[in-house]
This record gives structure tokens, sequence and C-alpha cells, in this order.
């Protein structure tokens, strides 16, 4: 019991990163496009919990809305909408796979490599500062409203221009002539 | 974190209007149901009267300055430096828009979104270029690379246009990734975003011992991020087929004005924000600037059409511009700003000549369709000449001027090795540039040679940057002493 609760949230982590890697490698290796989407739900909502994890509840509540709610519906629209049966399969990267797993497995033994042992010194976003606005207490999500908006505003602005562009691309390129 | 005061939005104001005449332009694109003629004309004068009152906005609002000015809570930046660049891109924004007359038009593709697009790409630049944290010149960089994707991709009924969106599409998201995880370890060391005071965050996370590796691994990752925008190599195996398959105008806005921009970045985040780590990073660059010269120019030589041609010869040209960047010297500071101005209106030129030529489904790009060019035409054939004279680096023209003064400033800075590879590969690049204008003045045509299209407002163009192009070989003086006013504060 003392173990749990000294250990507790470590645990937590450990269990819920291992779950967003695993589902997300499930994501790409599932032949059922269908599996695929659920993986990918299961690593949303893992992924969410670590956020919840770092007290950052706000932003784990729109990963939950946004990806696991909205993203996810489209998904599994787009897979029910094309007949994937149709499409035939072909093998396009075949000749570099040996290539890019090698270049891939060393990535990963690098960065495992540098960061086993490294102290990552202290969270930057402690649980305190997540929760108040100039010193005095708030909500997480006024929290997050206050940097949005003030510290943040030009970026968060250029975001929109951005998603517009995104928007009118999909339109471009999809539209038939 | 006080509220952001009314004058930093006022300041803004270029970029503000940029991006609002980009959303009137998708508006009234969309009233026109016709795919060409005068819709396309009208859509084509009111982009360039934005890039025009952008350009006065930004004289007006955010020009003469000798003390930079950070406004919107550390996000932007007013200096001498991000001027001289936004002045540079919309220019390159507005060469691009003289170059795509009649071409869009002839492939039947709608024009609104075509230049609303360029003009939401410029906005992306210009927020680019005076961005002051990590964070903003991302999101803005996206802004730019997301526009250039769709473009590379408009002619959409064309396979190799679709192929060159979806490699740009595909590496590019993949590169972004990478230079944004590259940010996100150096915040994780540093806990600030802000170029003002990353160096010397970076300095005491260094000093704490386990920060290093963050450190390392953070700034190698952003570096790598951004040396795939400038295409070098070893990252720049997207550069060829996107520019052969996107419409050759997009192809010159790639090369001019995405190219510009980025360096802009690389030198300021280099310079600025990873000040601390100037011999590392010069000694990265001084690698990649070798290898770059070496392979781009190489690889050139081997090329029978004539926008591959110039995608290798937009390779190596970035590691020439490596070559002032890596000095940390005043002197190739404003060498860099010099040569990408100068081969802001060479490249300019060289591509006008081949949408002259051009016929759908990429006919005419091929060395052949350039031979006896200059009986055809002998204008056309002369001012060619002129910008790949340019390119190679021979007097009188402004990309000899340019070369001299950054392997000059390279040699000053002890760094001699690099300017000799610059110079012994500038002299490999004479073959394949001399191959073409032997084609045009030695070779004569056959019957299948095909004729160069009759647009008076294109020739006109590429006529404006071969003149450009020689008068800044003959008078480098006044862009000079610009170029000297614009500079960051060194490393």
């Amino acid at each position: 019991m003392e173990f749990l609760t000294a250990h507790g949230p470590a645990l937590l982590f450990y269990l819920f990163a291992a779950m967003a890697l695993g589902s997300a490698v499930l994501v790409v290796t599932m032949r059922n496009p269908m599996y695929g989407a659920l993986s990918l739900l299961v690593s949303f909502l893992s992924v969410a919990v670590l956020f919840f994890l770092r007290n950052a509840e706000f932003v784990a509540v729109v990963q939950i809305f946004v990806y696991g709610g909205g993203i996810m519906v489209l998904f599994l629209f787009v897979i029910m909408l094309i007949n994937l049966h149709r499409l035939h399969e072909v093998r396009m990267f075949a000749q570099s796979a040996p290539l890019g797993i090698l270049v891939g497995v060393l990535l990963v033994a690098l960065f495992v490599f540098s960061f086993v042992g490294v102290g990552f010194g202290p969270a930057l976003a402690t649980p305190e500062n997540m929760v108040s606005v100039e010193g005095q207490a708030a909500g997480n999500s006024e929290a997050v409203a206050w940097l949005l908006y003030r510290q943040y505003l030009l970026p968060f602005e250029v975001a929109s221009v951005f998603l517009l562009v995104a928007m009118v691309g999909a339109v471009i390129l999809g539209r038939r002539n | 974190m006080t509220a952001i005061p009314i004058r930093d939005f006022l300041l803004l104001a270029p970029e503000i209007f940029l991006a609002v005449a980009g959303m009137a332009m998708l508006v009234a694109g969309s009233y026109g149901r016709d795919n060409g003629g005068n819709g396309h004309r009208g859509c084509s004068v009111c982009a360039v009267a934005a890039l025009a009152m952008t350009g006065g906005l930004v004289f007006w609002l955010q020009g003469g300055r000798e003390v930079p000015e950070v406004i919107l809570s550390g996000m932007f930046v007013l200096d001498g430096y991000a001027f001289f660049w936004k002045i540079l891109l919309l220019i390159a924004a507005t060469l691009t828009i003289f170059l795509s007359e009649r071409f869009v038009a002839e492939g039947g593709y709608r024009p609104g979104e075509y230049y609303a697009l360029i003009l939401f790409a410029t906005t992306g630049m210009l927020l680019m270029v005076s961005g002051f944290n990590l964070l903003s010149i991302w999101i803005s960089l996206e802004l730019m690379a997301l526009s250039s994707y769709i473009l590379a991709g408009y002619f959409k009924h064309q396979l190799k246009s679709t192929e060159a969106a979806l490699k740009y599409f595909v590496l590019g998201a993949l590169s972004s990734g990478i230079l944004l995880y590259g940010v996100s370890l150096l915040y994780g060391a540093t806990g600030t975003l802000e170029l003002a005071g990353l160096s010397d965050a970076l300095s005491l996370a260094v000093a704490a011992g386990d920060g290093q590796v963050l450190v390392a691994l953070g700034w190698l990752l952003l570096a790598m991020g951004l040396f795939f925008k400038v295409a070098v190599v070893p990252f720049h195996v997207w550069t060829p087929d996107v520019y052969v398959g996107a419409p050759t105008p997009i192809t010159s806005f790639l090369a001019i004005a995405s190219k510009a921009a980025s360096f802009a970045v690389l030198v300021r985040i280099f310079y600025q924000g990873l000040a601390f780590l100037t011999p590392d990073w010069q000694w990265l660059t001084a690698a990649l600037a070798t290898i770059t010269m070496i392979w781009g120019n190489l690889a050139a030589l081997t090329q029978k059409n004539v926008k591959r041609m110039l995608a290798y010869s937009s390779i190596a040209h970035a590691g020439y511009v490596l070559i002032g960047v890596l000095t940390a010297t005043e002197d190739g500071q404003w060498a860099v700003l010099f040569y990408l101005a100068a081969y802001t209106f060479i490249t300019a030129g060289a591509f006008g000549t081949v949408v002259l030529l051009e016929r759908r489904a990429y006919a005419g790009e091929t060395y052949e369709d350039y031979a006896g060019l200059a009986r055809r035409a002998p204008f056309l054939a002369a001012s060619m000449m002129i910008f790949l004279l340019a390119l190679t680096g021979i007097p009188p023209t402004g990309g000899f001027v340019g070369k001299i003064y950054l392997f000059a400033a390279a040699v000053e800075a002890g760094w001699v090795w690099v300017a000799v590879v610059g110079v012994l590969t500038s002299a490999i690049s004479l073959y394949y540039y001399m191959g073409l204008i032997v084609q045009m003045y030695l070779k004569d045509a056959e019957d299948t040679t095909p004729e160069p299209l009759y647009a008076p407002g294109l020739l006109a163009t590429v006529g404006l940057c071969a003149v450009i192009t020689v008068l800044l070989g003959l008078l480098p003086g006044p862009l000079i002493e610009l170029a000297k006013g614009s500079l960051l504060p060194l490393p």
C-alpha cells in the first residue's frame, strides 16, 4: 500500500505511456482499417490520461473532445464511405524498407542512449502555476486562456489563418473542375 | 503578463492587411464563373495592388528603426533586418504573380484561390522574418509551407504536379515535426522560447550538466528542420521532383521567396537564439555547405531538363549562401543579404524564360527545346544568357559581385577551405550553364522545337530582371549600403 501511494503516479504514467505507444504501433500494423482507427482512439485516450497526470486538465479534456470525439468520428466516416475492398494493394516503399528500418533503429538507439540517466530538472509547469493567474488562484482553463489570449495571442491568430488555408486547400484539391 | 496595447496591433497592420486581402480575394474569386480571361487579369492586378499596399504599410509603420522594437509580448520584432527581408519578399511575390500571367488561365484553373494562396504564403513569410519567439516563427513557417504545398499541386490534372505536392507535403510535414521536436527539447532544457533570452538560458542549462544532452539534441534537430526548408544536402531530396512538378511560377516562388524567408529565419535563429553555440553550428554549417556545393553542382551536370537543372542549381546556391552564414561576421551577413536579393531577380528571370517556352504537359523543358533560340527570339535568349552567367558568377552581373563578397567574407573570417570549394564548384557549374548557352546560340532549331509564347507582360518581367541583374553587377553600391544597414547583432 505504501509502495502504491509513493509510486502511484509514476506507475500510472508508465502504464498509459506504454498503452499510448503500443496502440500507436497497432494503428500502423493492423490490416483492417477499422481496427486501426479504434487503436488510434485508445492512443488518444491514453495521451489524455498522461495530460491529467500532469495536472493539465483543460488540455486533457480537449484531447478527449476534439481528438477522441470529433476527429475519430471523421476517420470512421471516411473509412465507411470509401470502399476499401476495391482498392488494390500497392507495395510502395518495399525497396527502401531495410534502410528505413536501419535508420529508425539507429534513431531510437540515439535517443534512448542520450536520455538514459539524464535528469530533466524540475518540471517547468508545476501544478500551482497551471491554476494561477497573476498569483491569484483560478481554474486550469482560465490559466490556459490567459496564456493563449495574451502572451501567445499572435501564434494563436496565425494558427487561425493557417486553418483557413488548410480548409481552402482541401476544397481546391478535392473539387471536381 | 499585461494586456497587449492597441499600438502593437497597429504596428502589425501590414501583415493583417495582407491576410485580409487574401481572404477578400477568396470571396471575390468565388463570384467569377469563368476560368480564364478577364477574371484572371483582374485577380492578378488586385494581388499586385495588395502586395504594393502592404509594402507601403511596411515602409510607413515598420521602417526606419535604429533600435529593434519587440511587440506583442515578445512574439514579434521590428528591426532593420526584418524590414529588408519584408521588402525583398514582397518583390519576390510580385515577380511570381507577373510570371503567372496567362499560365494559370491556359491550364483552365481558377485564379482566385491561386492568388489568394500566394498572398497567404507571403503573409506567413512576413510574420516569419519578424518572429522573435520559436513558437511564432514555427507557426508562420507552417502557414507559408502549407500554402506552398497546395500551390505545388495546383495543376491537379497533371500527375507530376500532384506528385510534387504529395512529396513536398509528406517530407515537409516530417521536417516540421523534427523542427518542433527540437524546439520542445530546447524548451525542456531552458524553459524559454524567446530568442532574446534563449542563448543565455542555453549556457545556464549546459553549465548545469544534465542539460547538455537536451541542448545538443535540441539544437541539432532544430537546425535539421531549418536546413530542410532551405534545401541543403542531405536534406534536399524533395527539391528536384517538387521543382519540376510544380507549376513553373510556383517553382520560382519556392526558389526565391520561400528560400529567402527560410534563410532569414535560419540566420536569425542561429545568430540570436543559438549565439551561445556559435562554434558548433559554424562547423555543422561549413560541413553541409561543402557537400551541398559539391553534390548540387555535380548532380546538375547530368540533367536533361532545364527545370531540373535549375533545381539542382538552387540547391548549390543554398550552399554558397551558407558560406556567408557560417562566417558569423558583419561582412558575411551583408553578403548573404546581397546575394539572396540578387538571386531573387536572377532566378525569377530564369524561370520566367522557362515559362515562356513551356507548353502544356511540361513540353518545352529539355535542353533541345532551347536550340536556336538566339535566332528565333534574340531578346529572350540574351536575357537567359545574362541569368546563366549570373548564376555561374561571371561579371558584369549581380551573381558575380555576390559570390565575390561571400568568398571574401569567408577568407577574411578564416574559412579559406570553404571558399576554395566554392570557387572550384563554381567552375564546375560553368559546364552545365554553358551547355544551355551553346544550345541557344550555336545549335539550329528543329521543326519540332516549340516557338516561345507571345506574352508582352512576361517578356517585360524577364527583361526587367535581366536589367536589374546587370545593374547589380555594375553598380552594387546602393544595395550593399542597404544590406549593411540591415544587420543583426553578431553572435
